[in-house]
């Protein structure tokens, strides 16, 4: 009746062609379900410059580097208001709320293993270490929903190489804060907690990868992951874990949380992959917050040029 | 019979509240980040909601006595359909699209919108014999037994529920409790039916049972 394909206009022409298919998302949506009036808004609103600085302290910015190609920005409200957090809650609205429980002072990330001087950093040396970058990053979550955010941060390298790894250093296990009087979903047994995540050394070390201690200009909200997270922007969602409190370098692949839950849903690599379906649902397409329309989702979401070549040679469909 | 006339609109129009809410949220800018998935689950919690107080009118007009609640389970089965039609259609236009190779693909290949589909399927027959004249037509005790498979289609609806949550079941093992309740008060029903013509007093249970047989469930 409508239109088939999602709007996937090339980037160079994507302003126009997407507020086209505002209007029409608007008319449509609003005739049925009386829902697409709130999408319309949402897809044209701009960002509110009041509540980025509402949030919290601001963070001096060295440079703003784009790698979402030019697509808008997702609304702060947004972005801090639909949360994978299981820390605090299973869905996604309540996490906004239930992490204010969270304290982010003071706060030390141990960084041990195979390395050859073990630091513990405290976050005020973290935020010190680097000069911050805004980095704007597509984020698509395994369940088939995309944003896209401007992250503050740096290479995660600028961190992992404070430590000097040693050469039997193959991968680095990042571990969440566990503390359940904080963090009230460590209450229940829906994941093995603490939250484990990891990465292979290469990709670690990988210039996209970061360290994010912010976004919208300001220091990360709780529900985002404060006050340190991971960013891998070609992974899915689950594997840029919050709130760190340990990093490790190790010889044998880590056991990450969402792995040990569901082996045969959810890899070790979890790059994002069109082409290898979750085996509940496709992955084939993504819902971008506030668009109508659904998105063709892009091999190792849209960073393939930069990040194919860690895993040439490899079987992506086993190394899912 | 009084009560009918004031009862049942109003019985009507709060049936219709779940949907008043979503698209007074829609309006209002209220639905969150990812209004579709809002509807998407919505109307399918509803679809259930409405399958399990359509399942309950019968215990509970056999327990409490109020053999009046009979004239509302046509009206909610009814309403299940409608919330079950709304969620399909969100999931045909506002997930796939209208892309029918997607949808078969999907109905084929993913366990929970096999099951999700074949509970909608299901309540078709059933929203279409729901009138008086096929009740005549089909006589009542086929169309007791056509009517038969809203047990297969709640079941089919709560295993699809369980099957598309990422981890956390807590929700549908509630929906699967409440219709193991409903279900196990039928087989219980039906066993003890059963049992006095094996063995225990035929001729005291007979005809009480008879009676609870004859009004259908």
């Amino acid at each position: 009746m409508l239109i088939k394909k999602p709007a996937d206009a090339p980037s160079s022409e994507i302003t126009d062609k997407r507020l086209y298919f505002n209007r029409r998302t608007f008319m449509a949506g609003a005739a049925v379900i009386g829902a697409a009036a709130l999408v319309g808004d949402k897809v044209l609103g701009l960002r509110s410059p009041v509540t980025a600085e509402a949030a919290g302290a601001k963070l001096d910015i060295a440079s703003k580097i784009d790698d979402a190609g030019g697509e808008k920005l997702t609304p702060l409200k947004d972005i801090t208001n639909y949360n994978n957090f299981y820390e605090f809650a299973t869905d996604k609205y309540s996490p906004a709320s239930k992490a204010k429980s969270l304290r982010t002072q003071p706060w030390t990330i141990s960084i041990e293993g195979l390395v050859k001087k073990p630091k513990t950093l405290d976050i005020d040396s973290i935020l010190k270490l680097h000069p911050l970058d805004e980095r704007i990053y597509r984020h698509r979550c395994v369940e088939g929903w995309s944003m896209v955010i401007p992250w503050l941060g740096f290479s995660l390298s600028e961190l992992l190489k404070q430590v000097e790894p040693t050469s039997k250093a193959k991968y680095v296990e990042f571990t969440t804060l566990y503390d359940p009087s904080q963090m009230p979903g460590q209450k229940t047994n829906v994941l093995d907690w603490p939250y484990v995540e990891g990465l292979r050394l290469d990709e670690a070390m990988h210039p996209l990868a970061m360290v994010a201690v912010g976004l919208y200009g300001d220091v990360l909200p709780n529900q985002d992951g404060a006050p340190v997270r991971v960013v891998v922007p070609w992974k899915y969602g689950f594997k840029s874990i919050k709130s760190i409190v340990k990093i490790r370098f190790v010889d044998n692949q880590p056991h990450t949380a969402w792995n040990k839950a569901a082996p045969n849903e959810y890899g070790f690599y979890s790059n994002v992959n069109p082409t290898v379906d979750h085996p509940r649902w496709s992955q084939a397409t993504e819902r971008r917050i506030g668009e109508f329309f659904k998105r063709k989702t892009l091999m190792f979401n849209g960073y393939g040029d930069q990040v194919a070549s860690l895993y040439s040679g490899m079987d992506l469909r086993k190394n899912f | 019979m009084k009560r009918d006339h004031w009862l049942k609109p109003v019985v009507f129009v709060s049936c219709l509240l779940p949907l008043f809410l979503l698209v007074w949220k829609g309006f209002t800018d209220n639905l969150g980040a990812n209004p579709i998935e809002v509807i998407t689950h919505s109307t399918g919690l509803w679809t259930l909601i409405f399958l399990l107080i359509t399942l309950s009118i019968t215990p509970l007009r056999k327990l409490s006595g109020q053999l009046w609640l009979i004239q509302y389970r046509r009206m909610t089965g009814l309403f299940a359909f409608f919330y079950g039609s709304l969620h399909l259609m969100t999931y045909v236009w506002l997930d796939k699209f209208f892309d029918v190779h997607a949808i078969v693909k999907d109905v084929y290949k993913r366990p929970f919108i096999t099951v999700g589909f074949t509970a909608f399927v299901l309540m078709i027959p059933l929203a279409v014999t729901s009138t008086r004249g096929w009740i005549r037509r089909l006589g009542g005790k086929r169309w007791n037994l056509l009517h038969k498979l809203i047990y297969v289609s709640a079941t089919a609806g709560v295993l699809h529920f369980w099957w598309l949550v990422k981890k956390d079941i807590s929700q549908p093992v509630e929906y699967a409790t409440v219709l193991a309740v409903l279900l196990g008060y039928r087989i219980v029903k039906w066993g003890l039916q059963k049992a006095p013509m094996r063995n225990l007093k035929p001729a005291r249970t007979a005809a009480p049972m008879t009676k609870v047989a004859d009004l259908g469930d």
